[in-house]
């Protein structure tokens, strides 16, 4: 049965309008839609080389199973089902997951979003050819646990992107002070910068939970320009790494 | 949710092609709509109406693959001159020469007859499969929903998509019916166009004559012995003039033109232009973009209507293309606003540039006389600026989109 057969009647024009939120680019999610086009260029070009797909043909990514922790309203989930891959989004919010499917409705795509853990899923058996795992990591309690649960959740020759906040005093004050305190783009206490993990940090637990990191570049946000881009150099705040299961 | 095509285009004249093909070369499916049925535009005959392209311009129209249909048609530019002139006084001292030795992208620019051009992008739309052309048929209302852009046309049918593209000049009905203003002003100038015949070669020189009564150029055509004149004057004198017979017409042009050529004889069309200014406030919304004239409008002073249009073009498609790849919704409002962000700020200062440039050079104040007389003559003894201001002409500063690189999307 699909969530949004599930959901009462009732209750769709509210997440209508809570999907609208979440997909509003000016909306409460603008750091995120902000940030978005410089995640799917990361996400796209590594799935792309580790699968030998061109980018320039339609639904490059069909036939790949793909896994979306943590998906909120979609932002990922949709570009990667619109991109040919078969989608399940994750979200331990569970007002997320009919908020999600009503849009992806809307859009014309098919996403199997659920309440969900990587750990739940991983103890189902379930397996995919590709992770994303978006700026959860520094959300949770037990990073190691959770990444070698997302190592169960991959095929052999699978991959994992995991982005998330480097530790150190630049990202206090972007992360903390720039976005919480004084844009307010992000809630007080959306992070605990103690729970920030360095790119060497980061390399070391995943490959203490079982999977090869091949590739990692910062995401460097530029105030002229008003936007995000991946450097090679620059990983001193947000950064995101590919990962593969040998 | 199924669309006819990606994108919709409505407005058949230069832009729309030219991103209809730039799009359909990112691999998308698309619909041009236009108002005129094919052969209305596709004259075959000489009429004078020719473009000046811009180096990046040049370089689109090869990534789109219609410089190697009209490439042998066009007369390269070597040489711009820029000269502050009296009707009947000659050249002043101080010139401006911008010479393609300077640059090393190699001429100037590339003079080509409409004929051509259009004829270009016929062929090659015909090629594509992805495009679609419906000529001869008006839009009479459109519909932007959350997911899909639709238009009406005057049969009956309707195309929808993803994106809603108006190519459709500066009376812009895509405009229009999607609410948006525009501003702008009439320069109280008319510009008139027309072709000549000429006795000595042109040697592939560009010449820019600042008159009291606006700018007056001389733009070498192929074949050597025709060039285009684009001529503006005051509005009343120049609906007078305008009106003339051919031999009258011929008798003020004369001494504004010179006798540098030899003996000078009309040929093809005439055509008038009045002159204005048009900004509109967004150029793009949800589902929804402009492009070209529908856009911005803006005094023809250095030729740089068309090639600010395929600047536009490669702009867009290089948006729409990129959002594609990345596997986002090339018609959300954020990823039209990249191309706004990208072309508004351009086009505006463009514009005002072009006025203020304009406003300085038709005026007969002698003190302002002296002054651009001396500006020129600055501009021109340092190299730097020369090239700067060569470079900036020819397309080739800010950021440019991929596709006016000479490379593909």
């Amino acid at each position: 049965m699909s969530v949004t057969s599930t959901i009462d009647p009732a209750e769709v024009a509210k997440f209508e309008a809570m999907a609208a939120e979440w997909w509003n680019p000016n909306g409460k999610f603008k750091p995120l839609h902000m940030l978005n086009p410089c995640r799917l260029d990361y996400i796209t070009r590594q799935i792309a080389a580790e699968f030998d797909r061109d980018l320039a043909t339609s639904e490059p990514f069909k036939g790949l199973r793909l896994l979306d922790i943590g998906c909120g309203g979609g932002l990922l989930s949709e570009p990667m089902a619109r991109l040919g891959a078969e989608v399940v989004g994750a979200d331990a919010a569970p007002r997320n997951i009919p908020v999600a499917a009503v849009h992806a409705q809307q859009a014309g795509l098919t996403i199997d979003y659920r309440f969900t853990t990587a750990e739940d899923l991983a103890s189902a058996n379930e397996v995919f050819d590709v992770v994303l795992n978006m700026e959860v990591v520094e959300h949770v309690s037990d990073p190691l646990s959770y990444l070698t649960a997302c190592q169960q959740l991959l095929k052999p020759g699978g991959l994992m992107i995991c982005s998330t906040l480097n530790r150190n005093a630049k990202s206090f004050g972007m992360a903390i002070i720039g976005a919480e305190w004084v844009m307010r783009w992000l809630p007080k206490g959306t992070h605990d910068w103690k729970k920030f993990i360095t790119p060497d940090e980061l390399y070391d637990l995943i490959r203490r939970a079982g999977l090869d990191p091949v590739d990692r570049k910062g995401m460097v946000f530029n105030p002229v320009k008003w936007s995000w881009s991946l450097s090679s150099r620059d990983l001193s705040c947000n950064y995101v790494t590919a990962s593969v299961k040998r | 949710m199924t669309y006819d095509s990606d994108i919709v285009i409505v407005g058949g004249g230069l832009n729309g092609p030219a991103l209809a093909l730039a799009l359909a070369s990112g691999g998308m499916r698309v619909t041009v709509i236009d108002a005129r049925a094919a052969p209305a535009r596709a004259k075959p005959g000489f009429d004078g109406r020719a473009y000046a392209l811009s180096i990046a311009s040049k370089r689109l129209l090869t990534a789109i693959g219609v410089w190697a249909r009209v490439g042998a048609q066009s007369q390269p530019m070597l040489k711009i001159v820029a000269t502050d002139g009296r009707v009947g006084q000659g050249p002043a001292p101080l010139r401006l020469r911008f010479d393609h030795d300077e640059i090393e992208e190699g001429p100037m620019g590339f003079m080509l007859e409409d004929r051509h051009l259009y004829a270009g992008f016929l062929d090659a739309m015909a090629e594509e499969p992805r495009i679609t052309l419906i000529a001869g048929q008006t839009v009479v209302s459109q519909e932007i929903t959350g997911q899909a852009a639709r238009v009406t046309l005057a049969s009956g049918a309707t195309v929808s998509a993803r994106v809603l593209v108006g190519c459709d000049g500066r009376a812009s009905g895509v405009a229009a019916r999607a609410g948006i203003k525009r501003q702008g002003h009439a320069y109280g100038q008319t510009a008139l166009v027309c072709a000549v015949s000429h006795e000595r070669a042109h040697g592939g020189i560009a010449h820019q004559f600042f008159t009291p009564g606006g700018p007056f150029a001389i733009l070498p055509l192929a074949g050597g012995h025709h060039s285009s004149v684009v001529w503006s004057e005051p509005e009343g004198p120049a609906q007078q003039i305008a009106a003339l017979e051919d031999a009258d017409f011929l008798t003020v042009l004369r001494p504004r033109f010179g006798a540098f050529l030899g003996e000078i004889a009309l040929v093809g069309a005439r055509f008038s232009y009045p002159l204005s200014l048009t900004l509109a406030e967004r150029f793009a919304g949800p589902r929804l973009a402009l492009v070209g004239d529908a856009a911005h409008g803006v005094h023809p002073i250095a030729g740089q209507g068309l090639n600010l249009g395929l600047r536009d073009v490669g702009a867009l498609a290089q948006v729409m293309v990129d959002a594609a790849r990345r596997g986002e919704d090339i018609g959300a409002a954020d990823v039209l606003e990249r191309y706004q962000t990208w072309r508004r700020p351009e086009a505006m200062a463009l514009a005002l540039g072009m006025d203020g440039v304009n406003a300085l050079f038709s005026n007969d104040n002698p003190i302002l006389r002296a002054g651009r007389d001396l500006g020129l003559g600055i501009v021109g003894a340092m190299p730097g600026l020369r090239r700067a201001f060569l470079r900036q002409a020819a397309g080739l500063t800010g950021e440019v989109p991929r596709l006016l690189a000479g490379r593909m999307l």
